[in-house]
């Protein structure tokens, strides 16, 4: 099919839109604001309920990418403007300068030398990098960005001398330009709800209070611990765990939706802690288990685990014990109020979309809780559309490529 | 054209302090076939550098170009030149990255690896698209939501359509279903039925042809021209959709909650029925239906009936409940439960009913179902202290999960591998992969709606539009020669010389996506756009008939006799490993990025799918003095993730007959291994290599060196 599409977002959702147009025939630009495509899934240690690596479909989908000259990819890139240019849209980008370029062969010289440590937002603050930093292990491009905050510029330039390439310019400025294109396909995904707007959960206040995708990044191997569950605060394995669910979710003060995935991630996240730490003693806080379809097999699996409590009620309280963290929560069946200790405990938050960078005419059409919905010649992909599972997303991003193109050949 | 090939070695990134290089430049020189030109250049991806070699490949017009330096992985844009193969030697992450620099077993591999690289050049070509004109028409079987969707949205694309339905009307289960539960803000009111909408475009659409009470009797052919034999007509399609819907799970094996057995028990989709006419009674009686009792997870959830979750039956009951206490006066629903699932969005209808006072919610195990003085009786346990709960209803309600329509015959296909998609767990005719719903394990044929996986309308409809992006994309890749889905770019297919083949039916039955028929002798019939370029037709085949033009077994055969084997005096041992492109290669990148380090002994050859790898292979290297073979490829069982679907576990089980060779030349099994391995496992890549050559090296030199 002919068309060119700008899919906003290079996520497993923009990836998808953006390869399963341009397999079709169609041109596409694939936009994303971060250094790397990949999105929040490169930084999950497993996908529930295969508990299988991300990674493995990353792969398979860069592959493709590749080869595929009809994809055209912009990185630290942003759309600051959308107009209407007859029956298409004029699209504005701005490039931010990544101050590494294309030469960048990954040897990873500079790190040796860079005198300066930043904290790493990939990590979820739960590591370092060097000012200059490969994004994560399936960056693409595989090269290498600075953080131009954490940078101490010319002054310094260490890197610049260590780089055999020419790879680094501390100079580089920043790009506009525009692109025509007869639709336009969102995928900006999700930001984590900010754990710290829980009052009384311990968010900020202990370090080994953290959020599901901090977990994630301490069970992934490429973590900050290399997949070893360990506590933030001592680098021991936590024997006491504790899942706090719906935190900040299906809360009128917070979020008031859903957001669909937490209860399979918290399932996932005990299964690996379980292999990690066998007579650890899992508690889950929750409310409803909502893993449907054949992810209910990974309730099942956990229901089986002899050490694994699961209880109906929600967490309103973390403080500190004399023996640990201590969680206080309401046993909805028995009508207890218990107080239980912790070593960890893990706050399932909400997916907040990413909305609020988006130019106006492409963020026209959100509903109450800020998600896209799919209008005249734009189409929300993704986290962005609705809280869903990678499997849901995968779907309706193969079907936003076919909305797009379909628009665009009326356009046309 | 006569075989020319120029060799670049970039000695950047670290190349040239791990080993010499212009020993590794002559060994180039000096192998099979012999280079036309070999260059060493301190930055190959650079300006200069790559200037350098374009210059270089301008002169000499190679045919085939040989790039020793970083992985395949990267640069493939940029190191490729219109008509020319090209051959990526990993000298960086799998060699320099990886092992002592300026260690003797780090030359040695680096020359090899080269040497391997060079001598794939001796028979590999560029491929040439096997090209078909497709027909641009669409088969949908199932007119349903999910089906008509699928149709509109291929007609709305261009395409034409064909629309078959077994019944005598459009609609499927969606014209039992008076309202939908929301999926659009505000997201707190029951919305209207689309079905209707729906029916009226596809019966006016001009590209698509609609065949109602007509079922498929036969298809045949593959994608971009299947041959379908339906209702008395016959007409060539380019690609499939199967969207033939749910039926819900039959309530008279729910005899535990009353079903099949108390009158007043009725199922939701009776339910649903009894809201549209509007005007609920009791079954028994006839008396007007005061109070409804919902039972959620009715035999879904449970190991005796439906395992898993059919995810819309909460929304369901609280629909139907919402309906149900506006149908008139002093109506009441209770609702029991095990857990409420309403996602996303969804909460907003779940609070809004929860506010309604005539809707109550029970979370508990359902105990008993009796009837009781002209009600039912559900008896609830809720809590491990409190006395069980009693509600005594005029109608009880089922919530029933969703079984799919996926048990035949919908295709009728004469594939030799059998006439219907063969379904996941559960019967579901689904991916195993959560990255690609819509990879079936038959090309040009895509599943979607409830067939695929319970859903709700909406999401039917999203679904749809997935199904038939893949149908159309399907059309146009065959247009190009090229394959579908995971290897969109590959433009080789097998080609198999049949006068050698001896009809052991290895590949027809080993073929994971069915793309070779048989004829009555068991010759293989191969339909080159059903194939995927998995190669595991050439992995299978004992006589090695099969290959394609840039991966062969004679190619790989190639490389492993470019390896230098030392004599055994010389006490080098020398290891082969095949590693799947997949998962293997890229993890090995990610140990030679992190400079993890691991014995220099095994010279790698990626394949296509561990399932390509062929015996003789084995064979070859052992006789030749290898001292052992390690395949590393991806995980195979009820969660595989192998994309071929049973290419390693294909290995694995070939590599069990591969002990007759191994007993043949009175070698030690333990000399073959086979390991799975994801991309993340990269850490774990030292371990398996070390302890691989040390548990091998203690069996002793492989006695066949120098032979």
């Amino acid at each position: 099919m002919k068309g060119e599409i700008c899919v906003i977002g290079g996520g497993m959702s923009g990836i998808t839109t953006a390869l399963e147009a341009a397999e079709s025939g169609a041109k596409v630009y694939l936009v994303e604001a971060g250094w790397s495509l990949g999105g929040r899934i490169a930084g999950l240690a497993r996908y529930f309920p295969k508990m299988c690596p991300p990674t493995c479909g990353l792969e398979i989908n860069y592959r493709r990418l590749k080869r595929n000259p009809n994809i055209l990819v912009y990185t630290g890139a942003d759309v600051v403007d959308v107009t209407k240019d007859g029956g298409r849209f004029e699209v504005a980008i701005r490039k931010r300068p990544r101050f590494v370029n294309s030469r960048c062969t990954a040897c990873g010289e500079c790190v040796n030398v860079c005198p300066v440590e930043r904290v790493s937002d990939f990590d979820y603050g739960l590591k370092k990098t060097k000012a200059i930093y490969l994004p994560h292990a399936m960056a693409y491009p595989f090269i290498y960005a600075i953080d131009m905050q954490a940078c101490k510029g010319n002054e310094c330039s260490k890197c610049v001398q260590a780089c055999k390439y020419g790879a680094i310019d501390l100079g580089e400025r920043e790009e506009t330009f525009k692109i025509k294109v007869s639709s336009i396909v969102v995928a900006t995904g999700f930001t984590p709800y900010d754990a710290s707007k829980l009052q009384n959960m311990g968010f900020g206040k202990y370090e080994d209070v953290i959020t599901n995708l901090m977990m994630e990044r301490l069970l992934a191997e490429d973590g900050p611990t290399n997949g070893k569950l360990l506590r933030p605060s001592d680098m021991t394995p936590p024997k006491r765990i504790v899942f706090v669910q719906c935190a900040g979710s299906r809360d009128r003060n917070h979020l008031p939706y859903c957001s669909a995935v937490c209860c399979g991630g918290t399932l996932k996240e005990a299964l690996i802690a379980r292999e990690q730490v066998p007579d650890a003693q899992i508690t889950i806080f929750y409310i409803d288990r909502r893993v449907m379809g054949r992810n209910e097999d990974v309730l099942a699996k956990v229901e089986a685990d002899a050490n694994t409590k699961f209880v109906r009620g929600k967490a309103v309280k973390v403080e500190k014990g004399a023996n640990g963290l201590v969680v206080e929560a309401e046993d909805t069946k028995t009508g207890q109020k218990l107080r239980t200790e912790a070593d960890l405990v893990v706050l399932a938050v909400g997916l907040v979309p990413n909305t609020s960078n988006l130019p106006a005419m492409v963020k026209q059409n959100l509903d109450e809780f800020g998600f896209v919905l799919s209008s005249n010649g734009i189409y929300g992909a993704g986290c962005v559309s609705a809280p869903q599972v990678v499997a849901t997303c995968m779907q309706q991003a193969t079907g936003a490529a076919l909305k797009a193109l379909v628009w665009g050949s009326k356009a046309l | 054209m006569e075989r020319k090939v120029c060799v670049f070695i970039c000695s950047g990134c670290g190349i040239s302090e791990a080993f010499d290089v212009s020993k590794v430049e002559e060994a180039s020189k000096e192998a099979t076939p012999r280079p036309a030109v070999v260059k060493v250049d301190p930055c190959l991806c650079g300006d200069d550098g790559f200037l350098a070699m374009s210059k270089v490949i301008e002169e000499e017009k190679p045919t085939h170009v040989v790039i020793g330096a970083c992985s395949q992985r990267l640069f493939q844009d940029r190191f490729s030149w219109n008509g020319v193969f090209v051959e990526r030697v990993n000298l960086r992450e799998h060699c320099a990255w990886s092992h002592e620099p300026q260690d003797v077993g780090t030359l040695e591999l680096a020359q090899d690896l080269m040497r391997m690289g060079i001598a794939k050049c001796g028979k590999a070509e560029m491929p040439e698209p096997h090209v078909e004109e497709p027909s641009e028409t669409v088969l949908v079987i199932g007119g349903g939501i999910s089906g008509m969707t699928a149709a509109l949205y291929a007609a709305d694309a261009g395409y034409g359509v064909v629309l078959v339905e077994k019944d005598d009307k459009l609609g499927g289960f969606a014209r039992n279903i008076y309202k939908t539960y929301p999926s659009a803000p505000p997201y707190d009111k029951v919305a209207e039925n689309p079905v209707s909408g729906l029916i009226e475009r596809c019966e006016t659409n001009p590209r698509i042809k609609v065949l109602l009470g007509t079922t498929i009797d036969e298809i045949s052919g593959a994608p971009g021209k299947f041959s379908v034999k339906a209702g008395g007509k016959e007409f060539m399609v380019g690609a499939i959709v199967v969207a033939t819907g749910f039926r819900p799970y039959d309530i008279k094996k729910l005899t535990h909650l009353g079903g099949g057995v108390l009158p007043d028990v009725v199922g939701s989709d009776k339910f649903e029925e009894m809201l549209m006419k509007g005007d609920v009674r009791r079954p028994s009686d006839g008396r007007e239906v005061k109070k409804v009792a919902f039972i959620q997870c009715a035999g879904s959830r449970d190991k005796e009936h439906l395992p898993y979750c059919s995810g819309t039956c909460c929304l369901t009951s609280l629909k139907q409940a919402n309906l149900f206490v506006n149908s008139g006066e002093d109506k009441e629903a209770y609702i029991v439960y095990k857990d409420i699932r309403t996602p996303a969005q969804h909460e907003r209808f779940y609070e809004a009913m929860q506010n309604d006072p005539r809707i109550m919610l029970a979370e508990g195990t359902v105990k008993g179902v009796m009837k009781s003085d002209g009600v039912v009786r559900v008896e609830v346990e809720n809590s491990p202290t409190l006395t069980n709960m009693q509600i005594d209803a005029d109608l009880v309600v089922l919530a029933l999960g969703k079984v799919p329509n996926s048990d035949g015959p919908i295709l009728n296909l004469t594939y030799r591998k059998g006439k219907e998609l063969p379904t996941l767990k559960y019967g579901f005719p689904d991916s195993n992969f959560i990255c690609f719903p819509y990879e079936t394990e038959r090309t040009g044929i895509y599943t979607c709606g409830c067939v695929r996986q319970p859903m709700d309308m909406a999401s039917c409809m999203e679904d749809a539009a997935g199904a038939a992006m893949k149908a159309i994309q399907c059309i146009y890749a065959t247009s190009r020669g090229a394959a579908v889905h995971p290897r969109a770019w590959d433009m080789s297919f097998p080609e198999f010389f049949l006068q050698r083949c001896t009809q052991c039916k290895r590949c027809t039955e080993e073929c994971p996506f069915g793309t070779l028929d048989e004829d009555a002798k068991g010759t293989p019939m191969p339909n080159p756009t059903r194939c995927r370029r998995c190669g595991v037709c050439m992995g299978a085949c004992p006589e090695r008939i099969v290959s394609f033009k840039d991966y062969s077994v004679q190619i790989i055969s190639d490389m492993i006799k470019a390896i230098h084997v030392p004599e055994e005096f010389e006490e080098k041992p020398r290891y082969v490993g095949f590693i799947c492109e997949n998962d293997a290669y890229p993890a090995l990148d990610l140990a030679g990025l992190n400079h993890l380090k691991y014995s220099p002994l095994v010279r790698f050859i990626p394949v296509r799918c561990l399932g390509s790898v062929n015996r003789v292979w084995i064979a070859d290297a052992l006789s030749r003095g290898i001292d052992g073979v390690l395949l590393i490829g991806c995980k195979f069982g009820d969660d595989y993730q192998c994309h071929f679907i049973k290419g390693s576990e294909l290995c694995n089980k070939r590599m069990e007959n591969v002990q007759e060779d191994l007993n043949r030349l009175a070698l030690e099994r333990e000399r073959i291994k086979l390991v799975q391995l994801a991309i993340n496992d990269y850490q774990k890549l030292p371990q398996i290599v070390n302890e691989f050559v040390e548990s091998v090296n203690a069996l002793g030199m492989n006695p066949y060196k120098g032979f």
